[in-house]
Formats: C-alpha cells, structure tokens, sequence
C-alpha cells in the first residue's frame, strides 16, 4: 500500500479545510494536522481496492421511511430555559457579536 | 455481601426483602466513590444530594407499596454525553464545561421514571472520540484491574465505575466500540443494542447513523433488565425503532441446545493477542459442550470496516459539531466579529483528537472529495451489511468473535499515533457500520490479571439472543484488586 506517491494532502490544504472548519492552527500545528492526516488518508486509501460500481449506498440501516407525526404543538421549552445556556442573551433572545 | 458488591437483581430482593434502605444503598455507594475514585477517577461529577433526594423517595414509594421497577432505589450512573435535567452535562469537552441541560434524555428519563437513582456523570473520551478515556479535557479514568491502564473509551468511566462496584449499572453510547471495548478492558458485561432499539434523543450526537445508547453492568441479566426499561420507540428521536420490546432478562441461561453459532475467520488473525485467540477458543469448547452447533464462517468485507468507518463517523462528527460556535450554549471566547468568535471559541473549546476528527471528516466531505471517500464509504456500508444479512439468512443466531486486539493497554501507549489508537476499534465497528446489536461478555483474566471479555453479535432486534448465550458464556464476576 505504502507506495511512493504524491502526497495526499499539503499543509496549504489543511489550512484550508481548518478554515472550512472554522478552526485556525498555529505554525506548528498545522504541520502535526497534515501529518496526522497524510497517515489516515492514507490508510483510507484500502478503500479503493474495492469494487463498489453499481453499489447502492447506504446511508441508514433501518427500513423505516416517512416517519410522520400529528401536526401538532407538544411542550416546548419556555424561552427562559432555552436561553439559560447562552453565552449572552438581551430580549428573550441570543446575542451574538456583529456580523460583518 | 457488602452491598456495593450487589447486581441489580440482589439489591431488588434485598431491598424488597427490607434488608437495607434505598438510602443505605445509596449511602454506601456514595462513600465508596469518596474512597475509591480518587485512584480511578471514573466520575467527572457526584450528583450527592439530589441521589440521597431520589433514593428517600424511592424509600417512600417502597412504604407505600408503589414500587415502579427492579430498578427502584438502585443508583447508578450515566456517560457525561447524556443529559440529565438539571446536572452539567459536559462531554468531557471544555465546549461543555458549564453546560446544564433544561430537559431529560430519554433514555434517562425512562430510568428516572422507574425510579433510578443518579450518582453522577462519568468520564469518557470527548465527544466519544476515542479508545481510551484519554481525551478527556478532565484527565483520565484509570483501569480499576491496573491502575497503569487505561479502561478502554470512550465509554471509560461508565465500565470502571461498574467494575469497581461505585455504581451498579451505567449507562453509556457506542459509535464504533465505545461500550464494548471498555466492558472487555474492565471485566464488566456491555450491550450496544440494535442502531435504534434506544432513544437518542438527548444525547450528545457524534456520528448520528452509528450511534447508540448501551448497557455496562456486572451481569447479562442486569443488562437485561435495563435494557427493557429503556428500550423503545419516542416520538423524540424519528430514528427509534417501532418494534415491540422484550422482557430480555427471561431469556437469561435459558437452553442454548441447537443454536447456531458462527465464528468468522476475518476477526481471528495474527493480530489478536494470542491469549484471547485462547479464551476464544475454550469459548467455542464450552459452546458446544451446552449444545450448541459452533460453525465457521466469513465475512469477506471485515477488513473495510475500520477505513469506512473513520470516513463516515468524521464526515458526521464534523457536520454534528458545527453546532458548537458558541452561540446557543456552551462556551464563547469574545473577538470582534461573528466568525472571529467561532473560531476563537472553537479552537479553545475542542481538544486535539476532537479537532482533528472534525478535520477528516470536513476533508471527507469537502467538494472534490465528496465521492471517492463519503459516496465510496456508503458503498461499502452496503456490503458490510449485506456480508452479515447472508450469514443470519442461512440461520445463524449468532457470531462469536474477539472484541478487541489486545487487552487493556498502559496510559500512553497509542496518544502519539491515532492510527494505531483506531486499530483499537478493528472487531468493533463493523458491528455499527452494520446497524447490528452486540454484547461483550467478561470471559477469563489473562495471565497479566487483566479481563478478557467476549463479543456476541446478533441480527437486528435479537438481542434476546445475544443475553441467552451470553449468560451462559458469562464468567463469574471478576473483581479487581483495589488494595484498599
């Protein structure tokens, strides 16, 4: 498997997925990630020794579709309660600092 | 028998029979945390009052004859990644340090409702993510057998507390092995049921198709019984399954004679530890000898399982965890503008295994690389699953294989290389990617003292079966030597 080929991601790349991510890494970090990463990728890569055209993907175990309710209202929580974790709130609602 | 050494199903009768009060078995529980925990560090909170609170009551309902289940006034403990109203509800993340839940997980909310007693919150890795406890932001939990190893991960502190007898039972959830291999490292019983057969509502959501609530407890019975209790369809969680729950624990050492057992080739490699090869096959003796037909068999897509898994359960985490930007709840780190402060909260919030996590799983899923390794993983989800619908379609009931490669390893040992820590997770995941039910049994000690537990795994909605060999396969107890 570990042959000599290019690399599968670059330090440019992961400093563009942390950004995607909303994360940001130091110098040093960025070059742990990519490492790190460059080894599970490519441990990842088994999965191309695998055959899989024409296979349906699975993307939930159980049979079950449509699973539908009354449309109704149940109990919700109370606006104080919903806000009783937010780092900051004014109004009855979350405050946030400005966007642009 | 000094009551924090009871199952579930000895303190029902005793407190039945007016040996003790709930209060009592609360009380020595609580004691024995104070003396023992700081040596283990299975719990990241003691929830004190409110058990001593929850155990009168359940003392009060007892006077009054309005006992609600077997696990009335029996305490215990629940994974910090499910919310208990009321209680901080931490992840082992400092994300969620001072997060305090305004509503119930289901599941806790079903065991509050049959009268449990809440001892506290126990240790795990953060946000699950992990094989060892290690990543915990609060330090790790210790192997209650060896205080140099690690109780396996991420569902850590909920097998040591058991193992170590500071809680009867506990609850905890398995993405890719997360209950399973620390019930193999501590010595205690572990069910991860069936992908839907336990509400996920209210709990922390790591990769939301492989995820599941499950049982550690000291007995397949106990498992049992509190699987009953907490199994079901809620209208919280549109995933649940709708299909009717058993009373597990009557199938408990029933006659196994004529069942068919399967032990598949690709779990038993050169990379399991030698002595579990062993025990596996003393299992296999022992199986056979109570009358059941022990047959080979294959699984050809085993070796897949662990690269698909840690695609898909990064590309999920890291959809999952987006929610933490310090908006709603948990932790904000102030700067000037809106992304400022995701970034900043995100960076100081999530540990090295969380981030790092949540980097793959945005790589898996960033376009351009999309199809050859999210799209290609659901592909092989299906042949996974299809590999294990062909062998119960010819009439297994069950398979029997190892649970992890090794036995419980030394702190340290895999933090500097995460491949070799998801090695760890080789016989679990494929049991997840597959939507299946699995139970590990404590089996045997190796010959360095530490358990050996066995992995039972089922077709879907037969965990019934499972608990039926598995109570016969079971060891007695093995109990750690704490030195006290």
């Amino acid at each position: 498997m570990m042959t000599e080929s290019k690399r599968l991601i670059e330090e440019q790349q992961t400093e563009y997925v942390a950004r995607l991510a909303n994360l940001s890494f130091s110098a040093e970090e960025l070059a742990a990630y990519t490492k790190d990463l460059e080894s599970i990728l490519n441990y990842m890569q088994e999965l191309n020794t695998i055959h899989t055209d024409g296979v349906e993907a699975t993307t939930h175990v159980l049979p079950l579709t449509n699973v539908f309710r009354e449309d109704c209202i149940g109990d919700c929580l109370p606006n104080h309660d919903a806000l009783s974790n937010a780092p900051d709130s004014e109004d009855g609602s979350f405050k946030v600092p400005k966007i642009m | 028998m000094p009551i924090t050494d009871m199952t579930i199903r000895d303190m029902a009768q005793a407190l039945e029979a007016k040996q003790f009060s709930a209060e009592e078995a609360t009380r020595a529980h609580l004691e024995r945390i104070a003396r023992v925990d700081e040596k283990i560090h299975a719990f990241i909170s003691v929830t004190a009052e409110q058990a001593i609170a929850a155990a009168q009551a359940a003392d009060q309902r007892r006077a009054k004859g309005e006992v609600r289940s077997p696990l009335d006034g029996v305490p215990m403990a629940l994974k910090d990644i499910i919310c208990a109203k009321g209680t901080h509800t931490t992840c082992a993340s400092k994300m969620l340090e001072s997060y305090v839940p305004p509503y119930n997980a289901t599941c806790w909310q079903r065991l509050e409702d049959a009268g449990a007693v809440l001892l506290g919150k126990v240790n795990m890795d953060e946000f699950a993510m992990g094989s060892s406890t290690e990543s915990s932001a609060f330090g790790p939990t210790r192997n209650p057998f060896d205080l140099d190893c690690v109780p396996g991960g991420s569902s850590g502190g909920s097998a040591a507390a058991v193992a170590a007898d500071l809680a009867v039972y506990s609850l905890g959830t398995d993405t890719g092995g997360s209950v399973r291999q620390p019930a193999h490292f501590c010595g205690v019983v572990g069910i991860k049921p069936t992908y839907g057969r336990i509400s996920r509502f209210g709990v922390v959501p790591y990769a939301s198709s492989l995820d599941q609530v499950g049982i550690l407890a000291k007995t397949c019975y106990d498992a049992a019984t509190v699987l009953e209790i907490v199994a079901g369809k809620d209208k919280m969680d549109s995933t649940s399954a709708p299909y009717p729950v058993k009373a597990y624990n009557q199938f408990c050492d029933s006659d196994i004679s004529g069942m068919r057992i399967g032990v598949p080739k690709e779990f038993i490699s050169d990379a399991i530890d030698v002595e579990i090869r062993q025990q596996l096959e003393e299992a296999v003796t022992q199986l056979r000898a109570l009358g059941a037909q022990v047959e080979d068999v294959s699984l050809p897509h085993t070796a897949y399982a662990l690269p698909a898994y840690y695609v898909l359960a990064t590309a999920e985490a890291s959809s999952n965890l987006a929610r933490y930007d310090g908006v709603r709840y948990g932790l904000r780190v102030p700067a000037g503008n809106m992304r400022d402060m995701f970034v900043a909260t995100r960076n100081a919030g999530f540990g090295t295994e969380v981030k790092r996590r949540i980097m793959l799983g945005t790589y898996a899923l960033s376009s351009g690389y999309y199809d050859a390794y999210y799209n290609k993983t659901l592909q092989v989800r299906t042949l996974i699953k299809q590999d294990y619908d062909t062998i119960f379609a010819q009439g297994f009931d069950c398979l029997l294989t190892p649970t992890a490669p090794t036995t419980a390893f030394k702190l340290g040992a895999h933090t500097s290389d995460p491949l070799t820590m998801y090695m760890q997770d080789i016989c679990t995941v494929p049991i997840n990617m597959a939507g299946l039910p699995a139970l590990v049994v404590p089996y045997a000690l190796s010959s360095q003292g530490l358990p050996i537990g066995l992995q039972l795994i089922g077709s879907g909605f037969a965990e019934e079966k499972l608990l039926a060999v598995g109570s016969r396969l079971e060891s007695v107890r093995l109990l750690p030597d704490l030195d006290e």
